[in-house]
């Protein structure tokens, strides 16, 4: 909210410059910033119209002769139409920082020529101040402005620009502030006045009010002022509304706009004359029920919402917005004040319904006191008769069913010591809460009775009372100290550890982490994932996204590595190894999605050379399985792989990864089609591993074996297989000799003289006991045995 | 056999092995002049063959003949090992200035290291690390933290909702912030509680330099006996010592979250500045590093535990934001755009 300074010190004095005010209310919990900006107006300063001639080349232009004082004169051009001899202005001279009034830019004064007359200054409207967005006339000043004072000076007003948290709707206005200033700062509140003098007819002859939905509307206060005069508020009125960000109408609708910014309670002035029977009816709007409010909008209304209606029409969204058809106008003479408390959830659920919020429903919806209505609707009625004339009609109509009981908290000395973590002395306790408009008795036993003052409608509980005492006396007058207790027992988390593990060994091997948002788009989706698995189990997909291709939860991380893929390669990088370990979101029926933890990465371009450049070997299928080989190795896990076809994948390049029978990912190249639709036009491959399937393989510390003390025995077999016999499978029928320990692949051969279609393996094989030093019988014998059985099983051939 | 013979065989010997600058030469000098074949030792095993005055004036000629031999030997070859170091010494000159052969290099995301170090300072409390469902229900995100429907507070959370009716309203939505972990911890454990919880949030927020749509964010609890405000900001105030410098101050000040009682923000003294006021802090001096407070007591009531009995603080941070300050990043939207050359720098 705006609060200016000047304002706010007719209820407290204040004591402290405006920089550190804004501190100690920022520290106590009200957000305050000191407004300076736009408000760099050295060349700015009041001056007096002399006369006001027509332009002798355009009928809209007018030339304006202002006094800047000490005799000094100016004639420019003006084109605003309310520009008028005798009135006090804001002129610019040359140099003067303004904001131009069409782009709203801030720009620097010049002279110009305008349409043939030569002009070198302005008379300034509001916007082009960066007072407001005002622009339809100039600024017209109070006639006691003092000619040639500059404006800062004149109108040097510091606003403080306050921050309301969500409980503090008594803060939405310049009291509330200043009941928060004093208790800052040890100073008193003036209240403002209230008293006026009834001398009209009884209320009770001239309207009545029934509320029939007393669970929307807690209160309902009106008064009557017979035989007003509708016109411009005062100078001082419209320039504190201004100041605050409000725009001035009428004294009628300034008055209520000005008492809501003053106590916090939005009020409606209705024409008592079209309300008809001057009857007021506070119901549920009918479902077919419209209504065109202030803003000219036809609204449909509907049955959860609130209206203040007469005998027979809805007139006013009640809390929200008023009518256009009972609206207070120049013809209006008589009215009808209207100071009511409303359900705040009802008002916040009608303003987002129909997406209007308003000074008076952000108030409402906060949860105003019920006697603040009473304070306000007197308040308002002195400040009319004051302006509009007329007879306020005797008493004010108070409808309130069910009234509301000051709130007592009982409070112990010892809460306030556990919550705060310290023991404050009652008598600072009390002087506190005092200052800030609370009632404190202190009763036996150590405790405190507290009277929470009728303006705070957030405290309810002990603690809230800490609270208070906490943020005025300061946060950072309370001790601090560290945990004492007993540290809790830890829970291991087996999931967070692996993907710590993974992440860690990845980066180890090299790649880079990427982390994407988890939103993608559908279109891309279908690229990635069978479109049948789609269509069976859809994503889930976000009702208001940001974006529109960003709207469903993604199944897969393979649709974000391949966008950051694409991005750097936009960028001019084309070899890169990335990964990503975060969760997929598969839906659920009823229940909220599962949640999978996963970890995948994209592969691709080329290897680094001596240099570091990457000019080497193409990165390809096999540097893929080394990171895989090299994550699963670190983890302790043996795993296979076996030829698959996977959907988005390159069919004879791609393969399943199993631990202990049991899938736990999947490698291979990307489809063609696939990186073509991002864009790519170079191999890319992907490795994906489920770290959920993954975790119930990944047992506890490994055991030590001890080194063998017999020697090994090292030979070469080649074998001459088909070409399409994997070499796993090779590997593991001489591995599986129990004399073998290991069998490492080392050549692969195809090309003379091996028979087309046929390939050699060559593999160097380790033979080795546990008990004894092999003798050269026993291998020649474990070798005989594993050439028959390659021969057997996969029509091997000993390439001699 | 003559001495004579002897002093010629040395002066042959000497000749020949001044002139050899290689070890296979100096090799075959060795069998030639002292190896079993060679004269000398020819000469010594003839030795028993003469005259005894002969013998011993051969013999200790000889023998003294072969040490000479020997030494001169032992000294040719440490010469000529010496001067092959020498060579390869001045031959084997390289550019040390060459690069190394390079090893690829991986890195951790900056928001993994940020978090990992926030989590690592808590876990040296004696927090653990645990984690919660990204997708919540309204219940958790909201209602259970005493922010009803339609409670202005809302305002402070701007959701995403999943596409997901039930009796005319959609109950699930992309969790907002970590504190739905508050209830979820307290539902299945009692006190003692510390318990830090990092993880994804998401807002339906316009991006810009300071705003994301997704974030990372990471919640603190701790519940015991005894547990005030005090507690509250000695074990902050470690943390923001631990993390940005042991001369790092702080401020808290108070401020509104319907799940705590009292509320508070926790600032740092701006490191750019220190507190003098400049652009990174926007002239206050203070930076805002999160929000906090002792958690409220109807919360502890609907987990079931003794409010009177147990109090508790909680706190949440965005990890990004602590990331920014940290490495000096102006604009959060790095941090998604995954642009190597950004992600290279950490
Ligand atoms: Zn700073």
């Amino acid at each position: 909210m705006r609060i200016p300074l000047k304002w706010l010190s007719e209820y407290v004095d204040i004591t402290l410059p405006a920089g550190e005010l804004a501190h100690r209310l920022t520290l106590a919990g009200l957000e305050s910033l000191v407004e300076t900006s736009g408000h760099n107006w050295d060349k700015v300063s009041v001056a007096h119209v002399v006369e006001v001639n027509p332009h002798p080349n355009a009928d809209r232009l007018r030339l304006a002769t202002v006094d800047l004082g000490e005799g000094e004169r100016m004639t420019v051009v003006c084109g605003a139409p309310n520009v008028a001899a005798g009135q006090k202005v804001a002129f610019a001279r040359q140099g003067a920082k303004l904001i131009d009034g069409h782009s709203g830019q801030p720009m620097e004064l010049m002279p110009a020529v305008i349409r043939g007359v030569e002009s070198a200054g302005m008379v300034c409207s509001e916007r082009e101040l960066g007072l407001s967005d005002q622009h339809e006339g100039i600024l017209v000043l109070s006639e006691d402005a003092p000619i040639g004072m500059l404006l800062a000076q004149y109108m040097g007003d510091v606003i403080l620009e306050t921050e309301v948290t969500a409980n503090r709707g008594d803060l939405l206005s310049v009291l509330g502030t200043a009941r928060e200033v004093a208790a800052l700062t040890n100073n008193e509140v003036h209240e403002p006045l209230d008293t006026y003098w009834e001398d009209g007819t009884a209320v009770s002859e001239l309207a009545s009010v029934a509320i029939v939905d007393s669970d929307l509307c807690f209160r309902y206060c009106a008064s009557l002022i017979e035989g007003i005069k509708v016109g411009p508020s005062p100078q001082w009125l419209q320039e504190k509304l201004s100041a605050s960000g409000s725009r001035p109408i009428n004294n009628v609708v300034d008055v209520t706009n000005y008492v809501m910014l003053e106590l916090g309670q939005p009020l409606h002035a209705f024409d008592l004359n079209l309300v008809g029977d001057r009857k007021i009816v506070v119901r549920r709007a009918h479902s077919d029920e419209k209504l065109v409010t202030l803003d000219s909008v036809e609204r449909s209304l509907n049955a959860d919402m609130l209206v203040i209606a007469d005998s027979s029409k809805a007139m006013a969204l009640a809390g929200i917005i008023g009518g256009a058809p009972t609206q207070v106008t120049q013809k209006t003479s008589s009215i009808l004040i209207e100071s009511a408390t409303f359900n705040p959830v009802n008002i916040r659920r009608t303003s987002s319904s129909l997406g209007l919020r308003t000074e008076a429903s952000i108030r409402f919806e906060k949860g105003l006191s019920q006697e603040l209505a009473m304070v306000a609707v007197k308040r308002a009625t002195k400040l009319l008769l004051g302006l509009t004339g007329g007879r306020a009609a005797k008493g004010i109509i108070d409808v309130y069913p069910n009234k509301a009981r000051v709130h007592r908290i009982m409070v112990s000395r010892e809460r306030l010591q556990r919550v705060l973590g310290v023991d404050l002395p009652p008598t600072k306790v009390r002087q506190t809460l005092t200052a800030l408009g609370y009632g404190c008795r202190w009763v036996s036993s150590a405790h405190y009775v507290v009277r929470v003052p009728y303006w705070r409608t957030d405290v309810s509980i002990p603690d809230d009372i800490a609270e208070e005492l906490g943020r005025i006396i300061g946060y950072d007058q309370l001790p601090s100290t560290s945990l004492t207790g007993p540290i809790p027992s830890i829970q291991p988390q087996p999931d967070r550890e692996l993907r710590g593990m993974v992440q860690d060994a990845l980066v180890a091997a090299g790649l880079q982490e990427v982390i994407n948002y988890s939103l993608v788009d559908m279109e891309k989706l279908s690229k990635v994932v069978d479109p049948e698995e789609l269509s069976w189990r859809p994503p889930v997909r976000v009702a208001n996204p940001m974006s529109k291709n960003q709207d469903q939860l993604r199944p897969t991380l393979r649709v974000s590595l391949l966008d950051s893929l694409a991005t750097n390669r936009r960028y001019g990088r084309e070899t890169m190894a990335i990964f990503e370990a975060g969760r997929v979101y598969l839906a659920q029926e009823g229940d909220l999605p599962h949640e999978v933890e996963m970890v995948a990465g994209l592969v691709s371009g080329r290897r680094l050379d001596r240099w570091g450049q990457p000019h080497g070997e193409p990165l390809s299928f096999e540097d893929t399985k080394g990171y895989v080989e090299h994550v699963l190795a670190r983890l302790g896990l043996q795993e296979t792989y076996e030829a698959a076809e996977e959907y988005a994948l390159v069919p004879g390049r791609t393969a399943v990864v199993s631990v202990a029978s049991e899938r736990i990912g999947v490698l291979g190249q990307l489809h063609p089609e696939v990186t073509g639709a991002w864009d790519i036009g170079q191999e890319v491959y992907l490795f994906e591993i489920s770290l959920e399937a993954l975790l119930p393989h990944i047992g506890g510390v490994r055991l030590y074996r001890p080194i063998l003390r017999f020697p090994s025995v090292i030979e070469d077999i080649a074998v001459v297989v088909s070409e399409d016999t994997p070499a796993g499978k090779v590997k593991a029928a001489i591995e599986s000799f129990p004399l073998v320990r290991t069998a490492t692949l080392f050549d692969i051969y195809t090309g003379q003289p091996i028979p087309p279609g046929k390939k050699s393996l060559a593999y160097s094989v380790s033979y080795q006991a546990d008990d004894h030093t092999l003798t050269d019988g026993e291998v020649e014998r474990e070798r005989n045995r594993i050439i028959e059985r390659l021969r057997k099983e996969l029509s091997a051939e000993l390439r001699q | 056999m003559s001495t004579g013979e002897l002093q010629t065989l040395e002066a042959q010997a000497n000749d020949s092995l001044a002139a050899i600058a290689d070890e296979t030469s100096l090799e075959d000098w060795r069998v030639n002049y002292l190896g079993r074949r060679s004269r000398l030792t020819e000469i010594l095993r003839g030795l028993s063959a003469l005259p005894l005055e002969e013998r011993k004036q051969v013999g200790a000629a000889a023998n003294r003949l072969r040490e000479a031999l020997e030494t001169a030997l032992a000294e040719r070859r440490d010469m000529l090992r010496k001067r092959d170091v020498q060579t390869f010494i001045q031959q084997g000159r390289i550019d040390v200035t060459l690069p190394g052969r390079p090893i690829p290099m991986g890195r951790l995301h900056p928001v993994t290291q940020t978090q990992r170090d926030i989590v690592a300072c808590f876990e040296k409390m004696g927090f653990q690390a645990v984690e919660g469902p990204e997708v919540e229900w309204d219940y958790y995100n909201f209602e259970a933290l005493r922010i009803p429907e339609h409670h202005p507070a809302r305002d402070m959370w701007d959701t995403m909702w999943i596409d997901y009716h039930r009796d005319g309203r959609m109950p699930m939505l992309l969790r907002t912030h970590t504190s739905p972990n508050q209830v979820r911890v307290m539902e299945r454990q009692q006190p003692p509680i510390r318990v830090v919880v990092p993880g994804k949030c998401y807002r339906y927020e316009a991006t810009d330099a300071t705003h994301e749509w997704m974030l990372t964010q990471v919640e603190g609890l701790a519940v015991d006996e005894g547990i005030s405000m005090a507690d509250l900001k000695g074990t902050l105030y470690e943390f923001a010592q631990q993390l940005f410098g042991q001369e790092r101050r702080v401020r808290f000040r108070c401020d509104y979250f319907p799940f705590v009682e009292p509320g508070a923000d926790m600032s740092i003294d701006c490191f750019v500045c220190n507190g003098e006021g400049c652009s990174t802090c926007k002239g206050a001096g203070w930076i805002e590093i999160m929000g906090a407070g002792m958690v409220h007591p109807e919360i502890l009531a609907n987990v079931g535990y003794d409010p009177e009995r147990y109090t508790g603080f909680a706190f949440g941070m965005g990890v990004e934001r602590v990331a920014m300050l940290r490495h000096d990043i102006e604009d959060i939207r790095l941090f998604y755009q995954n642009d190597l050359r950004f992600l290279e720098q950490f």
